[in-house]
């Protein structure tokens, strides 16, 4: 039993360990080197026949020179903030969009429900890449939304959306809005409907037992939607590239070019591990969340 | 007791309008005669035509299907073999590590997956090509495989594989007989699943490929770089099709299994 | 019935099924069996009786094998069975919630564990056939478990099990999900099929109806330990503690200290109050005693009886009507509570009793058990 076990634990952990710890750590490492004219592009590159002298060699040429960098060049830690930034605001709209539709859904007749979650569901097994595009015909100048607000008279000319930070929070939130609905609809529909006749019964006004008993009590399912929104959008690169401008400051847009455009990989490695730096907290809180409400489950 | 409100219905019909109008759109104007998004030419379907005869899109179609297959079928056996060991696998050394590991893919920006993977593939000095796309692919998404087939482990009812023991099986066979038939519907859904998200991969698949392999994703990608075309038009109408249809098959299987459910507890109680 | 006949325990040179040498089985820090041994003896049908917690459920996973013990040994057929797997014993469990495999049919259901040990297919058919007789469930066998009743899968729970006539079978609370009725009968027809096929069965259980009714031995547990291992009527009318005592039925117990007097123990009880004239079973030397005596041992009447040396006078507290008969609480002087049980024999407009009414209670001088301490 005890060989089983461990081929069961071993195969799928030496895996895991090849296929994502030891290239976590070769970025850890290349992000410590520097900018070659070699295939790979960098230097020093790990030579094992140099043995263990080859080793402590590597090492000592290894510097934080790439990470001094982006602290000095302006793009970067603007990057930084400005892919904060766009993810929190538009984890929030997709919050402000995706509640009030997770909460018809859960207030729907029963017979409808499965319905309902089948067209929340739709979009989101569609390919991700093809919704993006979806939007770019739809926002761009002549695009139906200008086109539209035109013929209703709302604007005398066609506004420019495509290519700005705007068209990326539409396209955030857009793609991503099945992510929020999806854990407040799981939270909502849990909830005990006679808590809320319990709190009419003692004086609150609909509105007032909403805000004090519904609100509270989906928490749990708010903040899991908020963190799957806003994890995945900081590191967005597909978005900010099609629905950006030039000025569209985000973070896996910048490593992505400078990995690709500028053949900078230390640098890149550099951008990636500041990333993952800032994602740990939200990371850590998700997880933190997670098990709260398995517990809360039990 | 819920009761739909105003507010409710109307957030529900704006929001679905929201997420449908865009993609109803592509899906008309893959119809449009002419090119232009501005100008209704009548309706014409000569762009699937030419799509179909796209050799580069059938190509990149081709690879794309290969490779879903194939690290699907892998994401699927891995993903399987670590919810067992996480719901079932009690202490070990090490624990903690693989567990992050497996979770870590759900929360990671693919760039940083798919940067750390062809760092990889070049260190050991693998060739990129279809091989290496369906290593990146099966990695990742095994992952999400484990999310589902652990969450149907977890509520499921130890005594029918002890049963199986007492009865003479064998660990593996009480797996094989009992265990896995029981939670099938749940590796089917994370087989689905593994499926979509390699299809549907851009970020990763662009890192890890070579000039040799070029993925669906990848060359809409760069068709759209140049703007907006009536042939991604037409293949993102057929991916939406695909889509439904699968989805709507899923859900009519559902509730035939819920109906058989219902019928067969009627026979049940009339049985005594 | 047999039972009666029935005693391998009683025989020094049989040789038991089942031993328990020392066994202990610990979970961390919590001791779920202690330093337990029992002898276990073929074709009898032998209870684990306790409260939840006591202990009853590990020895049962022990011998089916899926808990090893932490010390001591278990020997089957006097083997030692530690080492060998559940799917390689000759022992088969019913499982409390069935575990039925919902994928299979009933038929296929119970073919499982034959085809395992590679029967050939007419004989595993004759087999599977020979349950689904032994059980009444001939008509479902096509079905699958979700279309049965519960009442039907508990019999293909049991046919399955009894399916490759193991030496021993293990019922893990197996009438707990019935209703009353269904459970006295399917009681009866559990001790027929026992019978019939001659196989030692060990039902753990937390009902002591249950187990006074089906066993040939019931073993009270508590805290991991065996308190009393005895046959059902020992175990009512000779409880060797007020633990065992209470746990089985109603019984009253009187506290009091008892001086000998030949062959009869004179226990003091209570001031005022005559002394309880009692006959324990060995000798007893003087101090305290507790004094067992059941309910429906004791008469109540309006009248000192004449011909009883226990005679208390007390008052009726409360009564609780049960239908056929009803219990009597009745205060002592000392306000200690006795109860007494009497069948209704008349309808309960004219029942003699009623609140408040002065009454006596008696009883013979070996209606009682004495316990030391």
């Amino acid at each position: 039993m005890n060989l089983r076990r461990l081929f069961l634990i071993a195969v799928p952990y030496l895996w895991l360990t090849g296929l994502f710890l030891v290239p976590f750590l070769i970025v850890f490492k290349i992000s410590l080197s520097d900018t070659a004219l070699a295939i790979p592009p960098y230097t020093p590159t790990f030579d094992l026949s140099q043995g263990w002298a080859g080793l402590k060699d590597m090492v000592g040429q290894l510097d934080f020179e790439n990470f001094a960098f982006l602290a000095d060049d302006d793009l970067y830690w603007k990057s930084y903030l400005s892919s904060v930034q766009i993810a929190l605001i538009s984890t929030f709209m997709c919050l402000l969009i995706g509640f009030p539709i997770a909460y018809g859904m859960a207030n729907a007749p029963k017979e409808w429900q499965p319905t309902l979650m089948l067209l929340v569901i739709l979009p989101f097994w569609t390919s991700f890449l093809i919704r993006v595009y979806s939007l770019i015909g739809l926002l761009s100048q002549e695009g139906l939304l200008n086109q539209t607000l035109l013929w209703l008279g709302i604007i005398g000319e066609p506004l420019t959306i495509l290519n700005t930070n705007v068209a990326v929070y539409i396209g955030i939130v857009y793609t991503y809005v099945p992510f929020m609905i999806l854990p407040i609809y799981a939270t909502l529909i849990k909830l005990d409907g006679s808590l809320l006749e319990a709190a009419e019964d003692l004086g609150c006004s609909r509105t007032e037992a909403f805000w004090r008993i519904t609100v509270p009590l989906s928490k749990a399912g708010i903040i899991a939607g908020c963190f799957l929104v806003f994890i995945p959008a900081l590191g967005e690169f597909v978005i900010p590239s099609l629905l950006g401008g030039s000025d569209t400051l985000m973070i896996g847009k910048v490593l992505y070019e400078e990995f690709f455009a500028n053949r900078d990989w230390p640098v890149a490695g550099a951008v990636a591990v500041i990333l993952l730096l800032i994602l740990i907290v939200p990371i850590v809180l998700y997880q933190r969340n997670e098990q709260k409400m398995m517990e809360a489950d039990k | 007791m819920r009761r739909l409100t105003w507010f409710n219905a109307t957030s529900l019909t704006l929001g679905f309008a929201f997420l449908y109008i865009p993609m109803l759109i592509v899906i008309i104007y893959s119809f449009n005669e002419s090119r232009l998004v501005t100008v209704w030419g009548g309706f014409s379907t000569k762009w699937y035509g030419e799509l179909l005869q796209n050799e580069a899109f059938l190509d990149a179609a081709w690879v794309t299907f290969k490779v879903g297959f194939f690290s699907s079928i892998i994401a699927t056996v891995m993903g399987t073999m670590g919810a067992y060991v996480l719901v079932r696998g009690g202490r070990f050394y090490g624990r903690t590590l693989f567990s992050g590991m497996i979770y870590a893919p759900l929360v990671m920006p693919e760039v940083i997956t798919g940067l750390s993977l062809l760092l990889l593939f070049i260190s050991i000095g693998l060739d990129r090509g279809l091989f290496t796309i369906v290593l990146a692919h099966a990695t990742f998404s095994m992952c999400y495989v484990s999310v589902v087939v652990s969450s149907r482990l977890v509520s499921f009812d130890r005594s029918v594989e002890e049963a199986a023991l007492d009865l003479g099986c064998t660990p593996f066979e009480a797996f094989r007989l009992v265990t896995l038939p029981i939670i099938a519907p749940a590796v089917i859904s994370g087989w689905l699943l593994a499926l979509t998200l390699s299809l549907d991969d851009l970020v990763i698949a662009s890192f890890v490929a070579g000039p040799s392999a070029t993925t669906l994703p990848i060359k809409v990608f760069s068709s759209i770089r140049l703007g907006v075309s009536p042939e991604i038009n037409a293949l993102s109408t057929i991916l939406i099709l695909i889509v439904t249809v699968g989805t709507i098959l899923a859900s009519l299987s559902t509730k035939r299994a819920v109906m058989r459910k219902q019928r067969a507890e009627q026979m049940a109680e009339q049985s005594e | 019935m047999p039972q009666t006949v029935f005693a391998p325990w009683t025989d020094p040179s049989a040789k038991p099924l089942i031993r328990f040498q020392n066994v202990t089985k610990r979970f961390g820090d919590f001791t779920a069996v202690d330093d337990l041994s029992v002898d276990i003896f073929e074709k009898e049908f032998f209870a684990l009786l306790g409260p939840s917690g006591c202990g009853k459920t590990t020895m049962m996973r022990m011998l089916a094998g899926f808990e090893a013990p932490t010390s001591g040994t278990i020997l089957l057929d006097g083997k030692d069975i530690s080492a060998v797997p559940p799917n390689k014993r000759s022992v088969n469990m019913m499982f409390q919630s069935y575990a039925l495999f919902p994928h299979l049919t009933v038929y296929d259901n119970i073919a499982f564990g034959l085809k395992r040990s590679k029967m050939p297919k007419d004989q595993i058919d004759a087999r599977v056939k020979e349950m689904l007789r032994l059980v009444q469930i001939e008509k479902f066998a096509k079905r699958k478990p979700d279309q049965i009743s519960g009442g039907q899968r508990q019999r293909v729970a049991l046919a399955r099990s009894l399916a490759k006539a193991p030496k021993l079978l293990l019922l893990d609370e197996p009438l707990s999900a019935l209703d009353k009725k269904l459970r006295q009968d399917t009681q009866f027809e559990l001790m027929d099929i026992q019978e019939k096929t001659g196989t030692t069965f060990v039902i753990v259980t937390h009902d002591q109806e249950e187990a006074m009714t089906v066993a040939s031995r019931v073993a009270v547990m508590n805290f991991g330990k065996l308190i009393q291992v005895d046959t059902p009527t020992q175990i009512y009318e000779a409880p060797n503690s007020t633990y065992v005592a209470d746990f089985i039925g109603e019984v009253n117990i009187i506290e009091g200290h008892g001086t000998p007097q030949g062959e009869i123990l004179s226990i003091a009880w209570a001031e005022g109050q005559p002394d309880i004239i009692a006959t324990p079973a060995s000798p007893v030397a003087a101090g305290r005693v507790s004094f067992v005596v059941r309910p429906e041992k004791i008469a109540i009447s309006s009248e000192k009886p004449a011909d009883r040396r226990n005679a208390v006078q007390g008052k009726v507290l409360d009564i609780a009507y049960l239908g056929n008969m009803s219990t009597y609480h009745v205060e002592m002087a000392n306000g200690q509570i006795i109860k007494a049980q009497a069948a209704n024999q008349r309808r309960r407009a004219s029942l003699p009793f009623t609140w408040e009414d002065k009454v006596w209670l008696s009883w013979t001088d070996t209606a009682g058990v004495v316990l030391e301490g």
